[in-house]
């Protein structure tokens, strides 16, 4: 492609790619918004292991923190958190079904049939855990 | 061919698949639920979790719950920070990341077994 | 008769040699309800500018040299019917993450690079000898691959992807698509060859999975599928290596 032919004599114009590029179309943005969703994921984990480390502070360290958790300012962090954790777990399970090729057989399984298992197994577990910890 | 790669991208997976399955329903039930009081009140008190924190299978269900999304989230982060446009010190920002996490699990590990 | 329709078609334009950088130029062109984006510039470029280029070929959808940006979004303009955007006006932009030559031309030579050194054939660890006949290949060892077996190489992908645009070593979604292919041929033993290519850090593990390789594709080749699986594969080849340091390779 290159040796025997002569250059091309004139410079080829290289577009600059700004770093807000995600802002350009709404594809792009929800892609960032998923990304994001795992800092709040991770804010939560570690907010919960804090529960389990004032746990073991006693009683009305623990007692104090749980009444806290009532305030607007926390209210509102999980809400926040809880609507970026859905959409995580929404877009994973659509895009496995993309990564793993689920076979029976000879059979291979559409990837809506894997999406619509995982998003099953999802209200399993989220049940399991409801009841657990609740009733 | 890149050796390192693999095993995160394995951890950020397997974050990504507790992170999915689980968080939604504890940041409802520990952030929203109780503390609203939606469902029992004792649900998260001081005598019901330090009972269930004794049992080992406990701990190693906490500490999936927490370290394992940790791995998602540095996994994830260092690629958005690529996507934003980072390129200098890029090393630094890695370990940043991935540093962020092992310390968590080594956090995690001393107040399930150190501390509770 | 009525009063004719037309449509603006808003075109960028790079004359190297007169310019130092890119500029538009608006033409008013007649609006027929069966044409295409590469129809209108074709009436441009034979009725009303002979000085605009562009790369076109086929017409069907089959050739992929015909990609640019209509209206923002990397696409075949011989599969981008105006009606789509009339009355509206229609801006029309070489394929992005690409360096302009002149006009909606732009330079590829970086794709084709990425492309050779993925090894898009069969590659055998020795040749089988034409005596011994052809490789047979069963309906199901076929409809393993197929699909990314029909990819055009019309680059639209690496238009939409960020993660190109923002690291220009990236191998890209098109090449690892067809680095998969090959690696789920039967009849190829090029795997372990191609890896070193595809699992570099230029290679699957820039992928951040937005998925508009995908989106854009005309072929439904799914190059985001590919390339997560790919990942996979390699993490398994990985994890086993460490498990069983003794299996075979």
């Amino acid at each position: 492609m290159s040796e025997s032919e002569p250059e091309y004599p004139y410079k080829a114009y290289r577009r600059p790619m700004p770093a807000t590029w995600w802002l350009r179309n709404r594809k792009y943005f929800m892609f960032m918004m998923r990304e994001l969703s795992s800092v709040f994921v991770a804010l939560f984990v570690l907010l919960y292991l804090y529960a389990f480390f004032l746990l073991s502070k006693g009683p009305v360290v623990y007692g104090e923190f749980q009444k806290s958790l009532r305030s607007g300012g926390f209210i509102a962090f999980y809400v926040v958190a809880l609507l970026f954790a859905v959409y995580h777990s929404c877009t994973w399970f659509r895009l496995a079904a993309k990564i793993q090729v689920v076979r029976l057989g000879r059979w291979t399984v559409p990837g809506s049939l894997v999406t619509a298992g995982a998003f099953a197994g999802w209200v399993v577990v989220s049940a399991a855990v409801i009841t657990f910890f609740a009733m | 061919m890149d050796k390192g790669e693999p095993f995160w991208w394995g951890m950020f997976s397997v974050g990504g698949v507790v992170a999915a399955l689980l968080v939604p329903i504890h940041i409802f039930l520990d952030g929203l639920a109780v503390p609203l009081g939606l469902l029992r009140a004792d649900a998260l008190s001081y005598e019901r979790m330090l009972a269930l924190v004794g049992h080992p299978l406990f701990k190693i269900y906490l500490f999936v719950l927490v370290v394992l999304p940790l791995y998602h989230a540095a996994h994830r982060i260092r690629f958005s920070l690529y996507d934003l446009g980072v390129k200098e010190f890029r090393i630094s920002m890695d370990a940043l990341c991935y540093g962020g996490a092992l310390v968590g699990t080594g956090v995690v590990a001393y107040v399930l077994w150190g501390l509770l | 008769m009525g009063e004719k329709k037309t449509i603006t078609l808003t075109v960028t334009r790079y004359r190297p040699e007169q310019e130092e950088s890119p500029t538009e130029q608006s033409y008013e062109v007649e609006f027929r309800d069966d044409w295409v984006v590469l129809d209108a510039l074709n009436h441009i470029k034979d009725r009303v500018d002979g000085t605009l280029s562009f790369r076109w070929s086929c017409r069907m959808g089959v050739c992929g040299s015909c990609g640019m940006m209509v209206n923002g979004v990397p696409k075949l303009t011989c599969a981008a019917f105006l009606r789509d955007y009339y009355p509206g006006e229609v801006r029309v932009e070489p394929l992005v993450n690409f360096p302009i030559l002149r006009d909606l031309v732009v330079d590829i030579d970086d794709f084709m690079q990425k492309l050779k050194a993925v090894k898009p054939w069969i590659v055998r660890r020795e040749e089988k000898p034409v005596a011994e006949g052809e490789y047979l290949q069963t309906p199901d060892q076929l409809a393993e691959y197929k699909q990314f077996s029909m990819c055009i190489n019309c680059l639209l992908c690496y238009a939409a992807c960020p993660v190109y645009g923002l690291e220009p070593e990236f191998i890209g979604p098109a090449a690892i698509a067809l680095a998969h292919r090959y690696n789920l041929d039967s009849r190829d033993e090029g795997r372990e060859g191609r890896k070193q290519v595809i699992a570099s850090s230029a290679g699957i593990w820039e992928c951040t999975f937005v998925g508009e390789c995908t989106e854009v594709c005309p072929k439904d080749v799914d190059p985001a599928a590919a390339i997560q699986r790919t990942k996979v594969a390699t993490t398994t080849d990985w994890v086993k290596s460490i498990l069983w340091p003794w299996g075979k390779r």
